[in-house]
């Protein structure tokens, strides 16, 4: 038994009523399944290889509270300034969809975009094989206490060959400090669909909190689906995230991961490509400062032939933060003709600021082609004296070369609304003098 | 305009640069030759502010202030400008911004307003026109992925829009064909006015035949051995440097 068992047991007990489905006996079951494997397992220590670099004692210390099943209020402004053009928006304040703030404009037949909690009341059947279980194959401490919590979330069916051309802003807001907010998103991509889905993680106020989501989607065969993140919680809050994804022959998936916020932030992304043709591309942008903890920590498995996956991450560290980046890529011995790449780039702008970076490659076929690469360095010194001597001075040399450093994973971004936001949150990160220059 | 005396500098305590003498006054076009490891780059860096070189004595005067003391920027809005052997890339930074962030940072040194948007795309263009450079060189990254005439041309556009009072060209015709010299020189060439003054430093006579220069100086184990007018730089090439060299060597052991 771990000692924060006794906590969350009582927390469940009080809240288990106010949590959607609580009238479903597989769901129940499903909850308490949940607890029961916390009780055991408890959270992620040290001593945990996936997790010698990211210490949650803090969480476990906070004894943060599951939220009033009754939503706080949140000027429709802001939701307005972190929404997103040309998207269909669902919030979601402390972990419940809010209907009168989201906006879901006619969709396409065969295309059901709801909140769980919704689809748990209409048509719950749909989901009893996906939300009555652990995660499969990863069970974690905080894994088993989105099982046993999680309030709401995004449901997202596509029947075969339907495209929802309209990306989806999944916006999930924070409104104070002191909650335990447990998501959970179910995406299914039937064959030849197609989408592209925005998660989006903001806070009012500096406060901590704990934001503990879990997305698991499957992607058809030949489907292509793009899962774009925006992490910008409060700089004390605690981000932990996983993002499981099962692909099917011939699908495409591809996931871009910009962390900006956070006090600790851990993301989990495990990508099964578990047909032959499947391909992903994983990218991401980690900017930390301060003391600021970021953690990604992915899995690719290879599991069957001709597939393609190509990861590139690139990390900017300023003041006392630190990073980490565990790629671990697994070909296993039936995925003959598989083609892996993986490529990690830190910058670190301060001597006290620290990443951990770490490729892992598993090969057990003999007909692949694999490679990875990691650096970790400081600004080159060739490049900023070529700008000194073009009369730019030196802060603002160092500020451009870092900026552009960073600008490449957003360039990597095709919707625009969402490339505009980011490049507008690096510039917001530069001093007057060097925007005018970009 | 600049004034060199007795410059002495060192890289890692290695002496390159040995009681170095030189005066280059408004206008005037001077070339140092040399042979390989004599310190002619060095020289140019030296001037352009870059580190990791240690001045052990002497000192450089430019517009009768102490040069050594500013920083390379300083230097830049000052009016010096260093055309690199070697142009560095910079991803992710397209010309263009490099360009406006230049022309602003000296224009703002001098006390003059920014440009605006169109009048500083109509100067930028002119200067394309006469480095015969396409305009899509803009927008594309600091030299990423250019030629190496490219990234030559490059260089003297810029020194073009900067209009620096002194300018430094080390090794500029390095690696260019026969034409891209000829592109580069007339570049050159179109900048050469009563109130610039510029140095090339070059191992070979034949950007001679294109920039023709006033003074010619032979740079030997860190000084100045020889200094003469264009006819020293055919010299040059029809003897070689060991002569130079020889009696410099001399002249050293005697002094």
């Amino acid at each position: 038994m771990n000692p924060a068992a006794d906590f969350y047991r009582d927390a469940f007990a009080r809240v288990a009523t106010t949590l959607p489905g609580s009238e479903l006996p597989w769901l129940r079951r499903g909850r308490e399944a949940g607890l029961a494997f916390f009780a055991e397992a408890g959270f992620p220590t040290l001593r945990q290889e996936d997790w010698k670099y990211t210490s949650v004692a803090a969480i476990e210390k906070s004894r943060f509270m599951p939220p009033p099943p009754t939503a706080n209020g949140v000027a429709p402004g802001l939701i307005d300034a972190w929404g997103l053009a040309g998207t269909q928006r669902l919030v979601f304040v402390n972990g419940r969809y809010q209907p009168r703030w989201s906006n879901i404009d006619p969709l396409p037949g065969g295309v059901t975009l709801a909140s769980l909690a919704e689809v748990l009341e209409r048509d719950p059947q749909r989901l009893e094989g996906v939300l009555g279980v652990l995660p499969a194959g990863y069970p974690s401490g905080f894994a088993a206490l989105n099982q046993a919590f999680f309030s709401d979330g995004v449901y997202l069916d596509l029947a075969a060959g339907v495209a929802l051309e309209t990306p989806v802003h999944l916006l999930f807001v924070t409104t104070e400090a002191g909650l335990a907010l447990h998501t959970r998103n179910v995406v299914r991509a039937e064959a030849g669909s197609r989408a592209c889905l925005i998660e989006h993680h903001v806070a009012l106020g500096d406060g901590a909190y704990l934001s503990n989501t879990a997305t698991d989607l499957v992607v058809g065969q030949d489907a292509e689906v793009e899962h774009l993140k925006l992490q910008q919680e409060s700089l004390k809050a605690f981000h932990v995230a996983a993002l499981d994804v099962d692909q099917q022959q011939g699908s495409r998936f591809v996931s871009r991961s910009f962390a900006l916020g956070g006090g600790l932030a851990r993301v989990d992304i495990r990508v099964g490509l578990n047909a032959e043709h499947a391909a992903c591309t994983l990218d991401g942008l980690y900017m930390t400062d301060g003391r600021q903890h970021s953690d990604h920590h992915t899995r690719i498995d290879h599991a069957r032939p001709y597939g393609t996956s190509r990861e590139f991450y690139k990390g900017v560290l300023a003041g006392a933060s630190r990073a980490v980046f565990n790629g671990r890529v697994i070909v296993q011995a039936d995925a003959q003709h598989s083609d892996a790449y993986q490529a990690n780039r830190n910058l670190l702008l301060s001597d006290n600021a620290e990443i951990d970076t770490k490729p892992q490659l598993e090969i057990y076929a003999d007909d692949v082609k694999c490679s990875h690469g990691a650096t970790v360095g400081q600004l080159d010194p060739e490049q900023v004296f070529y700008l000194r001597s073009r009369g730019v001075g030196e802060v603002d040399s160092r500020t451009l070369l870092t900026f552009a450093f960073a600008a490449e994973m957003i360039g990597r971004v095709d919707m625009a609304p969402l490339r505009a936001r980011l490049e507008k949150l690096l510039l917001g990160r530069l001093p007057e003098r060097v925007k005018e220059l970009v | 305009m600049l004034e060199i005396r007795n410059l002495h500098v060192s890289i890692n305590d290695k002496p390159i640069l040995r009681g170095l003498d030189l005066t280059v006054r408004a206008g005037e076009v001077h070339a140092i030759m040399g042979p390989n490891g004599s310190g002619k780059s060095t020289l140019a860096h030296v001037l352009a502010g870059r580190e990791g070189y240690t001045v052990t004595a002497g000192e450089v005067r430019y517009l009768g202030r102490n040069l050594l003391e500013l920083s390379p920027e300083l230097r830049a809005r000052e009016g010096i400008f260093l055309a690199f052997q070697y142009p560095v890339e910079i991803p992710g930074v397209a010309n263009i911004y490099l360009l406006k962030a230049a022309v602003n940072a000296l224009r703002l040194h001098r006390g003059e307003p920014e440009l605006d948007a169109v009048d500083f795309l109509a100067l930028v263009k002119d200067k394309l026109r006469l480095m015969g450079m396409d305009t899509g060189l803009l927008y594309r990254s600091v030299n990423e992925g250019f030629s190496g005439g490219e990234k030559k041309r490059n260089e003297i556009l810029q020194m073009a829009v900067l209009e620096p009072r002194l300018a430094l060209l080390d090794e500029t015709d390095s690696g260019l064909d026969i034409d891209a010299l000829k592109i580069v020189a007339g570049g050159v060439n179109a900048m050469r006015s009563p109130e610039r003054a510029m140095v090339l430093v070059t191992h070979y006579q034949r950007l001679l035949n294109y920039i023709v220069p006033d003074q010619v100086h032979v740079l030997a184990q860190g000084r100045i051995a020889l200094s003469g007018g264009r006819e020293l730089a055919l010299e040059l090439e029809n003897r070689g440097y060991g002569w130079v060299e020889a009696a410099a060597g001399q002249a050293g052991g005697g002094a």
